[in-house]
């Protein structure tokens, strides 16, 4: 019930916008053809993509020691932890929608803000195959260019922003709705199967 | 694309040859985040859906080449941020307005607002971030993407 209320707004508009292009194709509405069109398109390639995204986030939530995020992207460990962001934001694929969830994934097992913001950033500008793309249309002078001014630029922001952020005392939200305990950024989840694990011993 | 099938494939495989439960586990805490995040990216979608109606090539190809390089250049700025496209649809895209006569520093503006802002995955980026980092980190974005442009202009010879 409450995760229903929660999600109000989007199945509302969810609903409205399938009367639309419901109706739309019943009346020949070319506007509204198109804009479903468009909406099966992007849906089917977020279909094919999100759920090895999130496949791979739950073996990373299950595989991977918090302390093993924290010691290499957490606090103090230093400009390494973006080099790290870099590497791991070169071989994403797809834009922010696969960034953001994989960017939880690593907030929750610790990651500074500023490096979770850098990865962000870093997924939109330097996944490998895009840049290929951009090299062979535009030329290696402009990609160099890009590169030369944005990745200093990007890690300079990204970390003033999580600094200035995490000294206010900033916690992002939980997308899944569980309360993370405040200084405490392992979820719930987490500490659930911890107990399950004692109870099945 | 058939990397990551099979890179999930391989991952899955050796984690229940490791340990069954916990993959069990690992692919209930998928789901469990799929469907929670699923509304948002449905928002988005609609949101797509629009803006690539509103936004065609067409317009695009009108727009960014330069009749007043500030002009382009800022409707590069605005257009890149509202619109998604992937990489293999926006570089190619770009080839054919650098052929039309768009300038080098309007075509990076374009494709790094493109890349570093998002006002239709804001639904999304707001559900993970939180409105107020959302909107700092997309402004950052979009100064950074100037920052770029600029020097881009410079390099060509297009500013001076």
């Amino acid at each position: 019930m409450n995760a229903l209320r929660q999600h109000m707004w989007a199945i509302g508009l969810g609903t409205l916008f399938a009367i639309f292009v419901l109706v739309s194709l019943a009346v020949g509405f070319a506007p509204g053809e198109e804009i479903g069109g468009h909406f099966m398109s992007f849906f089917i390639q977020m279909l094919k993509i999100l759920p090895c995204v999130f496949v791979i986030i739950g073996l990373f939530e299950v595989w991977v020691k918090t302390e093993t995020v924290e010691r290499h992207m957490g606090h103090g460990s230093g400009l390494r932890s973006y080099v790290w962001a870099f590497l791991l934001a070169g071989g994403t694929v797809g834009g922010l929608h696969v960034g953001l969830p994989v960017a939880d994934a690593l907030y929750r097992k610790r990651a500074r803000l500023g490096v979770v913001i850098a990865f962000l950033s870093f997924a939109g500008i330097s996944r490998i195959p895009m840049t290929l793309f951009e090299a062979s249309f535009l030329g290696w002078r402009f990609t160099a260019v890009r590169f030369a001014v944005s990745l200093p630029l990007v890690l300079v922001t990204s970390a003033a922003i999580g600094r200035w952020f995490e000294r206010s005392g900033y916690e992002l939200p939980d997308p899944e709705g569980e309360r993370r305990a405040k200084g405490d950024r392992r979820d719930s989840e987490q500490g659930r199967h911890v107990r399950q694990e004692g109870r099945s011993r | 694309m058939y990397a990551v099938y099979i890179l999930t494939a391989i991952l899955l495989v050796l984690s229940l040859l490791a340990n069954r439960e916990k993959t069990v586990r690992a692919l209930r805490i998928a789901l469990g985040r799929f469907m929670k995040i699923a509304p948002a990216f449905i928002v988005m979608l609609v949101l797509v859906a629009v803006a690539l109606y509103l936004l065609p090539e067409q317009v695009l190809l009108r727009t960014l080449a330069p009749e007043n390089r500030w002009v382009a250049m800022g409707a590069a700025l605005g257009i890149g941020s509202i619109s998604v496209m992937p990489g293999f649809i926006a570089f190619p895209l770009c080839g054919v307005l650098l052929e039309r006569g768009a300038l080098y520093m309007v075509l990076s503006a374009f494709s790094m607002t493109l890349m570093m802002v998002g006002v239709v995955t804001f639904p999304v980026e707001k559900k993970y971030l939180g409105g107020r980092l959302s909107l700092v980190r997309n402004v950052a974005g979009l100064l950074v993407a100037l920052a770029v442009a600029l020097v881009t202009g410079l390099v060509f010879g297009e500013l001076l």
